[in-house]
């Protein structure tokens, strides 16, 4: 038996099907990942997320602490509330993990980090953390259900008190507020519109009830993964890693180069690789054939060289199958896939494929 | 618990097998294997004609989650694939006794079709697979 989130029991009794996830007993799907997937970008679904690590980070040396520990810079975070995606690297410039990091107060900054990477994430934090005027705590007694879809502000209002109401419409995106117990975030992992709500375990279930009673329908980590695929959104331990640069792995845009004299862990590598130039990108494919791609099939680029799908599935709002593929970065318009020794062809394209519940492909893909 | 349909025989990769009045038999994934796959999205038929030996990869069912190869149940001659599944991969969840089959199958000898698992023998080895 693996561990449990506070949800486990509601999972259980709504048909879920659980599998092991990272040592968490989560669910995979509630019947059908399809329906599920769909549900998200139509309506609105609700996600278990409280697997994911919350770190506090509370003292004056906070600030100072993060623009040392991340890639991207928290002092870019200039308004209470207002969010940062980075990377926490190693000093050879690998990814240790990508996480959210909020600005709540000059002193209190909130990071959720992934549950896969848990215990290596908090070693690392609280060695570095030895030198600054910082105190890590980690919040486990806290839960995390991530609404997400168009119809996501009506139900959330619904049933959060009226007195959320002015704060859920006033909230921006990539920003976060508090309200009485609830920690209401506007991140996602979907590519639509919603919420992630971090609150006290205890009051997990009431809130995932009510949700439910408002048509708010649970969604497995099964559909969690096509959506993110679908958005662009990179996976840690699939789409990068610590033998992976973010340069290398489609997340140069998270890396803060200025100002200049920022020192940050990594940073004197990821200036190395820059200069140097990477041999290797991330890019989205688009299966020309019928199949589905998936992860480790190898990528030909004839005259060029090879790479592999790094996330690879079928996009269930696309009726395509689509991948990120670590290639070289000499890549053209199209590649060829290995799928059990047939050669097919897919079209490289900008990332992200599906926003807001739409598809981003060009015309003739 | 899934469906096992007495009249049926199984293999122990999860293929059912029905004899037809013709001879033939056919094929396709039981109950209990698309409920592990989940929601099907391509499938990857063989074409009709070619010979294959039991217990050899014939077909490919691809769920949003995995590819997962499809056994031949005994050693033949595939006489016709389910076109329908082509635009309709759903079919094997939806009916995977019924219009979610995948092949029409000439076997080599009728009584290798004999000695596959009965439905109690395939009840079985569902349970035993599942602790």
């Amino acid at each position: 038996m693996g561990k449990r989130t506070p949800l486990y029991d509601q999972h259980v009794a709504m048909g879920a099907k659980i599998v092991d996830f990272a040592g968490w007993d989560m669910p995979i799907h509630y019947g059908s990942q399809l329906e599920e997937h769909h549900q998200v970008r139509n309506a609105v679904g609700m996600f278990d997320v409280s697997h994911m690590t919350i770190v506090d980070l509370n003292g004056p040396g906070a600030s100072d602490f993060l623009r040392y520990l991340l890639a991207n810079d928290v002092a870019r975070l200039k308004q209470e509330g207002k969010a940062l995606y980075s990377c926490m690297l190693n000093p050879a410039g690998g990814v240790i993990d990508d996480l959210i990091v909020y600005y709540m107060r000059p002193d209190w900054y909130r990071m959720v980090v992934n549950s896969s990477t848990r215990d290596k994430d908090l070693t690392w934090i609280m060695q570095q953390a030895e030198a600054f005027d910082v105190q890590v705590l980690e919040r486990p007694e806290l839960a995390m259900i991530a609404v997400q879809g168009p119809q996501a502000p009506e139900k959330l209002k619904r049933v959060l008190d009226n007195q959320a109401d002015a704060v859920v419409d006033a909230l921006k995106v990539f920003f976060a507020a508090e309200v009485g117990d609830y920690f209401i975030g506007r991140t996602g992992y979907t590519g639509e519109n919603g919420f992630e709500v971090i609150l006290p375990a205890q009051l997990a279930s009431r809130f995932w009830q009510e949700l439910h009673a408002q048509g708010v329908e649970p969604i497995g980590l099964g559909a969690r993964d096509t959506l993110r695929l679908e958005a662009g959104m990179n996976l840690y331990g699939t789409d990068m890693d610590e033998d992976t640069s973010p340069l290398e792995a489609g997340l140069g845009w998270t890396i803060a180069w200025e100002p200049a004299d920022r020192d940050f862990i990594g940073r004197q590598k990821l200036e190395a690789l820059r200069k140097d130039k990477p041999t290797k990108k991330l890019v989205g494919l688009v299966l020309q054939d019928k199949g589905v791609l998936r992860n480790h099939q190898k990528v030909v680029v004839p005259g060029v060289g090879e790479g592999e799908i790094t996330s690879g599935s079928f996009s269930p709002t696309l009726g395509k199958a689509i991948a990120f593929a670590s290639v070289p970065v000499a890549i053209g318009d199209e590649c060829s896939i290995d799928m059990r020794g047939r050669m097919l062809t897919a079209r490289v394209v900008k990332l992200p494929f599906v926003r807001n519940g739409k598809s981003c492909l060009p015309e003739d893909v | 618990m899934s469906e096992i349909p007495a009249d049926l025989k199984y293999t122990k990769s999860h293929e059912w097998v029905k004899m037809e009045d013709d001879g033939n038999v056919r094929v396709g994934i039981t109950d209990h294997a698309q409920d592990l796959l989940g929601d099907m999205v391509y499938v990857e038929q063989p074409e009709a004609g070619s010979e294959l030996e039991a217990e050899e990869a014939c077909a490919v069912v691809e769920s949003v989650k995995a590819a997962s190869d499809v056994y031949c149940p005994v050693s033949g001659e595939i006489v016709e694939a389910n076109e329908s599944l082509a635009d309709t991969p759903e079919l094997v969840n939806n009916d995977p006794y019924g219009e979610g089959w995948l092949m029409l199958l000439r076997p080599a000898d009728s009584l290798d079709v004999e000695q596959l698992m009965d439905a109690e023998a395939y009840t079985a080895h569902v349970a035993a697979e599942e602790h």
